[in-house]
């Protein structure tokens, strides 16, 4: 009895305080909106979930105080139930199916290769112990040339506009995770997975490392840099080509083995995560 | 299946209504065969009690060594906690021991950490959990629930625990070797795993790592060999395939899990071996290498390995929790004092999870760069294994609802295996869902999920059981007092340190992360508040396993004798004396109906065991029907 009453007050507990509850998502109100079909999908299942885990824990509440041992009151002789078997087998298979079925489509939507922009990859992110390296193709629209824009831990793209990266890992597994878009996509060594995503509002926020990539794992943090405009993002791409081009003289793109602490931890981590 | 059936019914003509036959019929197959093997037991002491072949002996040399480890892994796990509530700061003890070792004035260096989790879930999966359940209450159990001297190989039985040495001794020397124990994480990915110089522990403590679990892993097919083989051809006469108790049933299915899928984590590891210490390269690409050692060879892909682990570990959760569920549906229809509700849903139920359970790796493989049109089939088949789980709990449900409950300690352990079941369930449809994985894939959510899981589930399924076999294996009854105690202890400081995993990780809080508060997000006072709770809460729990500790040490020197059958339980291991002798049965019992008749009316007593030749009422679905409800 104390088991089951501390059980279900334990867990109504937990949802109370927003500060606790998933970060603010900034992929609602842009064209894909991914975010917000899997917060949708999110608060589906845990409706479901929640109605049955509920139900579940009355009913074993109410066995468990209405059954104990009296000597008054021998146990009812009772085998099982087949009416009761086919009802909590039939209707638990709708649901759980219905769910599979109704995912899908988000699914698709978010992973297909058949889904994929048909623009051109805007940059390629390469993971690599321990941090993330952005080359951008520069003016011939081309990756590999010496015109490259290489930046280190942090992705610039434009506010709604349908983004389309190359991921690819140099080393070990690593895991594209942007937590306020709610995505995420296993870098692996070998192979370029399209990831594509948008956001609707301009701002800074954290790349997350996912995949456990060695002793550095940890502090393998980016950043994704969302401009309000077009405009601003052509001049801080001009900026930083001429920032390359002044400490690394044009045709000695940044070399792929580049030892060291990256260069551009140029934005304040203070203001992170929420609205500029 | 119809094999065996037809085989028991050869047996015994059923049911026999007569006198309890004093010698036991020898028409089985079975029955014939153990009377050859019924000599004295061994009398040497290292026979006996080191390289025996009693299968009583060597389940207790499971139980103890696992309950050793689960030590171990619990410490390793504590470390961790401390690290990511308060993370830099010194940890009690551990700095002081490592303080030469670390050279950082006792701050605990990130490969550290990752050494902690990595071994703190290697041993409690493959030297805790499978070992206690499968070889523990496995070797105990199976020869006494279905009426046999012994196992059906009993020298293998013997090679499978001491399989068990080689594991154990490198998965605890790959501390001292140079770079440490292994890093890779429990599902060691390559090429992390495979390039030596990707992390300290994948110098040589990944190679020792590799070996100990393919040495877990031939203990295990050894062991699921015989208990299959044990199960099929030796059951006492009248103890057809429908009268076995969930806990065979569970002890059956899962050894048929082992050894269709360790077959394949054994290849994996192999390969993975072979690409470290020979040169091949299964799972690493063309001309990849780390920290600017020469590029590979190459020609492998990395997603081999994950499809290749996976197609075992995610049956091995089910081999850590099947088990679990069989003897908690014994331990609640005892304690009920009602038979088992849907025992025939039950068993297919599981074998519908150990089917099922072949059929949905993919889902731990959603964001791995794996084709996502494959993603689709597998969050079908995952939803669709939740279905069984689902049958199962109300089937539980339905056990305790009209019986006549007594809240023993075991009894404890086993409603709240439900509960905490139940949550491990439901928690697990949010990651089926592909689109939602997304998100929650690899963050504290998942962390929180296998807990409920692990520990909620396979843990308190270990407790229930040591509770209620302790007597029978021992010969002394546990203090009950001190049992509820741990129970509720255990049960509370679980909850505070897991389930505020689920939110957390809904914050984006990832797993495997040495200190959560470099990303910003995540360095707030809610999310501190949350880990310090979770972790102080771990300690709680720590502290409280003290409790049975304590009570275990004190029963088995002064505990109270236990008589033969102290439940009142109807299965066949409750008919011989607590402990049983060398050859468990002075006559092999005769069984005459399924265990489960509990409180059958117009009877002075409430339980019937399965050797009573009584008649019972039919099991008509219309008598249930009219009860039920």
């Amino acid at each position: 009895m104390v088991t089951a009453a501390l059980c279900v007050g334990s867990f109504l507990y937990a949802m109370i305080d927003p500060n606790w509850w998933l970060l603010q998502n900034v992929s609602v109100k842009s064209p894909m909106h991914f975010g917000a079909e899997i917060d949708n999908l999110f608060m589906l299942v845990l409706e479901i979930t929640g109605a049955v885990f509920v139900l579940t824990m009355l009913a074993l509440s109410w066995a468990l105080w209405r059954y104990p041992h009296t000597s008054g009151r021998a146990a009812v002789y009772s085998h099982g139930n087949h009416k009761l078997e086919i009802v909590w087998t039939l209707i638990p298979a709708l649901i759980l199916i219905f769910l599979a079925i109704y995912q899908s489509g988000t699914w698709a939507d978010i992973k297909f290769r058949t889904r994929k922009p048909k623009s051109t990859p805007l940059a390629q992110v390469t993971g690599r112990q321990f941090n993330w390296v952005m080359r951008y193709p520069g003016a011939d629209g081309k990756f590999g040339t010496t015109d490259d824009l290489h930046v280190m831990n942090n992705l610039h793209i434009v506010k709604d506009q349908a983004v389309l990266i190359d991921l690819k890992s140099q080393d070990v597994l690593h895991s594209f995770f942007l937590p306020q878009i709610r995505l995420k996509q296993d870098a692996v060594p070998g192979m370029t997975v399209p990831v594509w995503f948008d956001v609707d509002t301009a701002g800074t926020y954290e790349l997350v490392c996912a995949e456990l990539c060695g002793w550095g794992h940890y502090k393998m943090r980016g950043l994704l840099t969302v401009h309000e405009t077009q405009e601003e993002f052509n001049e801080w791409m001009k900026s930083a080509l001429a920032e390359q081009n002044r400490t690394q003289p044009p045709g000695a793109a940044l070399p792929e083995s580049d030892a060291g602490e990256p260069a551009t931890a140029a934005t304040s981590s203070a203001s992170i995560g929420e609205k500029s | 299946m119809s094999a065996a059936k037809s085989k028991a019914k050869t047996k015994v003509k059923d049911p026999v209504i007569e006198q309890p036959p004093v010698v036991p019929p020898s028409s089985g197959a079975g029955a014939a065969d153990h009377g050859h093997h019924d000599h004295a037991g061994p009398t040497n002491f290292i026979t006996r009690y080191i390289f025996a072949t009693d299968h009583k002996v060597i389940g207790i040399q499971f139980l103890i060594s696992g309950l050793l480890f689960f030590i171990v892994g619990g410490l390793l796990a504590l470390a961790l906690r401390w690290q990511l509530a308060w993370p830099w700061t010194r940890v009690p003890i551990l700095s002081s021991m490592m303080e030469s070792e670390w050279q950082t004035k006792g701050q605990m260096p990130p490969e550290f950490y990752n050494k902690l989790f990595t071994m703190h879930a290697s041993v409690m999966i493959f030297l805790v959990i499978i070992p206690i359940l499968t070889g523990g209450f496995g070797n105990y159990l199976i020869p006494l629930m279905i009426g046999a001297r012994d196992m059906a190989f009993p020298k293998l039985n013997m090679l499978s625990y001491w399989f068990m040495w080689p594991a154990f001794v490198v998965m605890l020397m790959s501390f001292t070797v140079p770079g440490g124990a292994a890093e890779a994480g429990w599902t060691a990915y390559p090429p992390l795993s495979v390039f030596r110089h990707s992390t300290p522990g994948s110098l040589d403590g990944q190679t020792l790592w590799v070996l100990g679990v393919l040495f877990v892993g031939i203990s295990s097919i050894l062991g699921s060999i015989n208990y299959i083989t044990t199960v099929l051809t030796l059951r006492a006469p009248g103890m057809k395939m429908f009268r076995m108790p969930m806990t065979v049933w569970s002890l059956f299915i899962t050894a048929l899990l082992q050894a269709f899928a360790l077959p394949v984590l054994t290849s994996g590891m192999i390969m993975q071996l072979l690409d470290r210490t020979i040169g091949t390269n299964f799972f690493t690409p063309v001309g990849y290498s780390v920290a600017n050692e020469p590029g590979s060879v190459g020609g492998g892909q990395p997603l081999l390995f994950q499809h290749l682990f996976w197609f075992y570990s995610h049956p091995a959760v089910y081999v850590m929790i099947l088990p679990a569920m069989g003897i908690v549906s014994d331990i609640l229809s005892t304690f009920s004092r009602k038979p088992l509700f849907g025992y025939r849903p039950m068993v297919y139920a599981m074998a519908a999870i150990a089917l099922l359970g072949f059929l949905v790796w993919g889902h731990h493989m959603f964001q791995s760069g794996m084709n996502p049109l494959l993603g689709a089939t597998f969050m079908l088949s995952t939803m669709v294994i939740a279905l069984p789980s689902a049958i199962k709990t109300f089937n539980w449900i339905g056990t305790l609802w009209g019986g006549s409950l007594h809240f023993t300690s075991a009894m404890l352990f086993s409603v709240g295996f439900v509960a905490m079941f139940v949550i491990g369930g439901l928690s697990g449809i949010f990651m089926a869902a592909a689109p939602v994985d997304v998100h929650i894939h690899d963050t504290y959510f998942i962390v929180g999920h296998l807990h409920y899981v692990l520990f909620g589930g396979s843990a308190f399924g270990i407790f229930a059981a040591l509770y209620y076999w302790f007597p029978k294996i021992f010969g002394r009854m546990l203090d009950e007092r001190l049992g509820k105690l741990h129970f509720l202890l255990t049960f509370i400081s679980f909850n505070c340190t897991f389930f505020l995993m689920h939110i957390v990780g809904l914050r984006g809080h990832p797993r495997r992360v040495a200190n959560p508060y470099i990303y910003t997000m995540l360095d707030n006072s809610a999310v501190h508040m949350m880990n310090e709770v979770m972790t102080i809460s771990a300690f709680v729990m720590g502290a409280a396993q003290l409790i049975l500790i304590y009570n275990v040490l004190v029963s088995l020197v002064a505990g109270k004798r236990a008589p033969a059958n102290p439940w009142q339980a109807n299965t066949l291991e409750w008919e011989t004396t607590s402990p049983p002798p060398h050859h468990n049965f002075p006559t092999i019992p005769t069984v005459y109906h399924a265990p489960y008749e509990y409180s059958v009316p117009g009877l002075a007593e409430d339980f019937v065991p399965q050797t009573n030749p009584r008649e019972l009422p039919t099991h008509g679905h219309a008598l249930a029907g009219a009860t039920a409800g």
